[in-house]
């Protein structure tokens, strides 16, 4: 639907391992996606903004069809999006997914939240299974708290070993939907710093966000999305300094005069 | 008081109590199974099945039990001859466990899914993230904290089973506690006070502490959230 131009190139080339093609959504009279065409590359960190309301939640639960779409096609590294049954499962389990509400299993150990898929999904040992998930604990510096319940972590730590979890599907992209707008602010910095690392070794990543801090640091390409609609997407170095749409400045202007 | 003693020479009350335990008992047990099923029905994403379910919860739950149970005897043993045993009493002993199985089944499925309900969507929707499907998903993620949720209710329907199992004796189960004070009242009638008495406080004893443990229990158990 966008007629600005679309500047930012894909970080590598060849097939997109993210595909949206004409996709839109309505809730009720409501039109929360409309027409949105997005590919995002291989390694590519893509943090996609804009105010609430504007469709960005729902684009990135659309991904692993937590929320169905009404027309258009989404493909995961060549293969559309199934509607439902065993092939959508396979699919969603190469799609890993860091909510804002953390979605620990709240009757699980931290230590069992990360090995469930693995062993259950994935059909890995259980020994195998730990010494995973202990070393991707580890990484996001909760290995300390392996056998206590989620409850009680703080919600930084909680969201650290939400993103462990998804890490642990080894997955081919990483989806966050909103991780840091849920916690305290003092937690925020350890939640990005994990998605900053994980940024840099490479993984593919689409990020729902308010942490422009987070978008300069880390972001390939960043998505303004307005009114259901990809308003513009550019480096951030380019859209926050010269960004070109009148719903951008403004937004922009809301959000750093402070 | 004498009088009154001779009645347990005469009768034996225990023995009609223990009538009443095993039938629920076993009633319990049938009805956690059918309706947890029952319940996974009514959450699961294939209409047919929901439909089945509220269908079936919605025709068991608004029959009087009297009826169900009216119905194993008249209907499935007298009419249709379907016999559960080849002893006659053992036959319509099991017959009034499938009548009060089925019946309080509605009623454990409705307190699963009330159960469910303190679930937040989240962990569905987390558990689907990670690729597990429907099955999977509830049987390690939604039913262990569901269950949790749902002693308080759960225990609920396990105190009206153990009551209603008097009702058995519409059943023809004849040696159950109801039916064993319908036969005290009809030969000592000058003791009919006490008798009542008798059995009202048999089932408050059996009753009370299942009320404390579930009690206790739903404390205990609760997710931490």
């Amino acid at each position: 639907m966008t007629s600005e131009p679309q500047p930012a190139a894909p970080a590598s080339s060849g097939t997109p391992l993210v595909s949206l093609r004409d996709v839109n959504k309505h809730f009720g009279d409501l039109h929360v996606l409309r027409n949105i065409n997005l590919d995002v590359a291989r390694g590519e960190v893509v943090v996609v903004i804009g105010p609430s309301g504007s469709g960005k939640s729902t684009l990135c639960r659309a991904i692993n069809r937590l929320e169905t779409i009404d027309d258009g096609e989404i493909t995961i590294d060549g293969k559309v999006l199934p509607a439902e049954g065993k092939a959508l499962t396979k699919l969603r389990a190469d799609v890993g997914m860091v909510f804002q509400s953390f979605n620990l299993f709240a009757h699980k150990s931290i230590l069992e939240n990360v090995t469930l898929g693995p062993v259950k999904v994935r059909g890995m040992k259980g020994g195998e299974a730990k010494e995973l998930a202990m070393s991707l604990l580890k990484r996001v510096g909760v290995d300390n708290q392996a056998q206590k319940l989620p409850a009680q972590l703080s919600g930084g730590q909680q969201q650290r070993v939400a993103i462990a979890r998804a890490l642990a599907m080894k997955p081919k992209v990483m989806l966050f939907d909103e991780p840091t707008s849920a916690l305290d602010p003092e937690m925020i910095n350890e939640v990005l710093d994990a998605m900053v690392a994980l940024a840099r070794e490479g993984m593919t990543m689409i990020v729902v966000t308010h942490e422009m801090g987070f978008a300069r640091r880390a972001a390939d390409r960043v998505i303004f999305m307005a009114d259901g609609q990809i308003m513009e997407q550019a480096t951030p170095e380019e859209f926050f300094t010269n960004p070109q749409s009148e719903r951008a400045k403004d937004f922009l202007g809301k959000i750093l005069s402070h | 008081m004498e009088n009154y003693l001779s009645l347990f020479e005469t009768y034996d009350v225990p023995a009609a109590f223990w009538v009443n335990i095993q039938l629920s008992f076993w009633a319990a047990i049938w009805a956690l199974a059918i309706g947890t099923v029952l319940a996974l029905f009514r959450i699961s994403p294939i209409p047919s099945l929901q439909w089945f379910g509220a269908a079936y919860v919605n025709i068991f739950r608004n029959t009087p039990l009297t009826i169900i149970l009216a119905f194993g005897f008249l209907g499935l043993f007298s009419v249709m001859q379907i016999s559960l045993a080849s002893d006659l009493n053992l036959s319509l002993f099991r017959i009034a466990i499938v009548g009060l199985a089925l019946y309080h089944a509605a009623f454990v499925c409705e307190a699963i899914r009330s159960g469910v309900n303190t679930v937040p969507l989240g962990q569905a929707e987390a558990a689907r993230a990670i690729g597990l499907s429907f099955l999977p998903a509830a049987r390690l993620i939604i039913l262990p904290q569901a269950f949790r949720g749902a002693i308080a209710p759960l225990g609920n329907v396990l105190i009206a089973l153990i009551k209603n199992s008097t009702v058995a004796a519409a059943g023809s189960v004849a040696t159950e506690s109801s039916g064993l004070m319908k036969t005290m009242i009809e030969f000592r009638s000058d003791l009919v006070i006490p008798i009542f008495l008798t059995f009202a406080l048999g089932f408050v004893i059996l009753v009370i502490p299942i009320g404390l443990l579930t009690t206790w229990a739903s404390r205990k158990l609760a997710v931490a959230r």
